[in-house]
């Protein structure tokens, strides 16, 4: 029999490589940012540490393309798409969870359904209604399709099945109407689905390429990634600008992944398994 | 306040179904209808019947696109399904650091596509990192043209979506193996069983329902996978990796035929659905 610390040994080995596997590619693009103009990037044998490392290519960067507004940008689109979807989803989560009405089960079967269809069969058909609503090159635009998710509706739906129903009947004789009871007594109660829908949306919106390719044509209003797009075209692959630029668009979310690390790892479980 | 007529409940409803309804429901009609008609945004629509779906039989750059795609489920789904299962039991026990690999595993998940595909694009370079290795290690003589040559192309773009994907599956693959009651392992323990056989005959089986979800969830990812395309190859080279998604993008925003790209849509949608019924059997049937 092997002995148990060999196992354990064994086991840190295994994690040890595929972390080389899934860091190693972002360890080198940092590497190539922080490289000088000097320094020979396809040098043979290759350094991960640069020479003289310098934060000249991260002022080029900013110097040479708007990246403070394309990181404005995708803050502000984020922030108010996030928002507005865990609103709108846990709005229509409570009747769907809470209420007898007409027309209930073929809304909801409706609405989950609707997760089934993927955006790249819809982008025609979004286009031109967006193009007929006026929202090319506007913030609404890039916004609205991700205002609510029926992924949201869905697990927030679940999230309030699980609250007894005694809360909201003891609300309800104290006299507090239907929105009051979902603003006062179920969203509290709530508090991780949120947090998990709200990491969910924020990873879809943020690293979102498509929607934005398609509908906006004013750099103005380009997010992150459509600017580190663009700036790989510009410099017709200068790769100390690119890393520059890329690691630029992953700091903001890598710092919202380490201060809300729990919520992606088990919101991601929640979500897959009850889904 | 709690009568059955009660306006209430619609209003909640509202903002969600007026927007889900005019960015999914009403567009899925609009794309089967326009896929009927020689739509592009700037003639008036004609009715054509079925004419698009006739034009895309014929098309050998769909058909090329088609089999892309195809090749990329055959190739990824089984990956994607498989390895992460092996990834999820590594980082299932309660190990010193456990969650910071955790944490790594699911760094690619978080990371825009495009940037992804610029990280391996980079790696890909011919005086690149990976063909330096591949050298160096004496496995090739000479570098790899790995976006360059159309043979290598499509499987180079295969392994960024497998490098992508892994995390995401296996925290799907956590959540499940974290639903297996822990006393099978203990019995199992008494009774002399190897570690290899818990896994063979606990483990999978008791699985199946998160591998399930994660075939389907994999399969229809495959089919729509556009940015590190866009981003590494543009479709090329010599349209080797021209999938079913830039096929359509193509055709609609490149070549304004939007009438067409839709056809191609409803085609890419019809494949989705079987996957998803598939999948719904497959879960009924468990059950």
């Amino acid at each position: 029999m092997k002995h148990p610390a060999f196992a354990v040994l064994n086991r840190y080995l295994g994690l040890l490589l595929m972390a080389v596997v899934t860091i190693g590619p972002f360890l080198w693009l940092l590497s190539t940012a922080l490289k000088s103009g000097d320094e020979n990037i396809f040098q043979y044998p290759p350094s991960l540490l640069p020479e003289d490392p310098t934060l000249d290519n991260f002022w080029r960067v900013i110097e040479s393309q708007p990246f403070m507004l394309y990181l404005k940008n995708s803050v502000l689109v984020a922030i108010l798409s996030v928002t507005a979807n865990l609103i709108f989803a846990s709005l229509a989560a409570y009747p769907l969870a809470r209420m007898e009405f007409k027309g209930k089960n073929l809304i909801f079967i409706v609405l989950l359904s609707s997760m089934m269809i993927p955006f790249q069969l819809l982008m025609i058909p979004v286009y031109s209604i967006a193009i007929s609503l006026g929202l090319q090159n506007s913030y609404l635009g890039l916004i609205l399709p991700h205002a609510c998710s029926a992924f949201g509706v869905f697990l927030m739906r679940q999230a309030f099945l699980g609250i007894p129903r005694a809360l909201e009947e003891a609300a309800m004789v104290e006299g507090l109407n239907r929105l009051q009871i979902w603003w006062h007594i179920l969203l509290p109660l709530v508090k991780p689905s949120l947090a998990t829908l709200a990491v969910f949306s924020f990873i879809a919106v943020w690293g979102d390429f498509l929607w934005p390719l398609i509908i906006l044509d004013d750099p103005g209003y380009y997010t992150l990634p459509l600017g580190v797009n663009r700036l790989a075209n510009t410099f017709s692959m200068d790769w100390r600008l690119v890393a520059a630029g890329a690691i630029f668009s992953i700091v903001p979310i890598l710092i919202v992944f380490i201060f809300s690390q729990k919520y992606f790892i088990e919101g991601a479980m929640k979500g897959s398994v009850k889904g | 306040m709690l009568n059955r007529n009660s306006l209430t409940p619609y209003l909640f409803l509202i903002p969600a179904c007026a927007i889900i309804g005019a960015f999914v429901l009403y567009p899925m009609l609009h794309a089967i209808a326009a896929s009927l008609t020689d739509y592009n945004m700037i003639t008036e629509s004609r009715f054509v019947g079925l004419d698009n779906y006739a034009q895309l039989a014929e098309d050998p750059f769909f058909w090329n696109a088609l089999q892309n795609t195809l090749l990329y489920l055959v190739i990824v789904v089984p990956v994607l399904v498989i390895a992460p299962i092996f990834l999820a039991i590594l980082v299932n026990r309660s190990l010193p650091g456990i969650k910071l690999f955790r944490a790594i595993f699911y760094l690619p998940v978080i990371t825009s596509l495009v940037v992804t595909g610029l990280i391996w694009k980079w790696l890909y370079e011919e005086q690149g990192l990976l063909n330096y290795f591949l050298m160096a290690t004496g496995i090739t003589d000479d570098p790899v043209a790995f976006l360059t040559d159309p043979a290598n192309a499509l499987f180079s773009v295969m392994a960024v979506t497998i490098w992508t994907g892994m995390g995401y599956y296996m925290v799907i693959y956590l959540a499940g193996l974290q639903s297996i009651p822990r006393d099978l392992y203990e019995a199992a323990e008494v009774e002399g069983i190897s570690k290899f056989k818990q896994t063979l005959y606990i483990t999978i089986p008791l699985l199946k329902p998160s591998i399930a979800v994660v075939s389907v969830m994999s399969s229809i990812a495959a089919m729509k996978v556009f940015e590190e395309i866009y981003v590494m190859t543009q479709g090329g080279p010599l349209d080797a990796t021209k999938t079913l998604v830039y096929f359509i993008y193509q055709s609609a925003f490149e070549e304004f035929e939007m009438g067409y790209a839709s056809a191609a849509g409803v085609v890419l949608f019809l494949m989705t659905l079987c996957f998803s019924l598939i999948n719904l059997f497959m879960l009924r049937k468990d059950k």
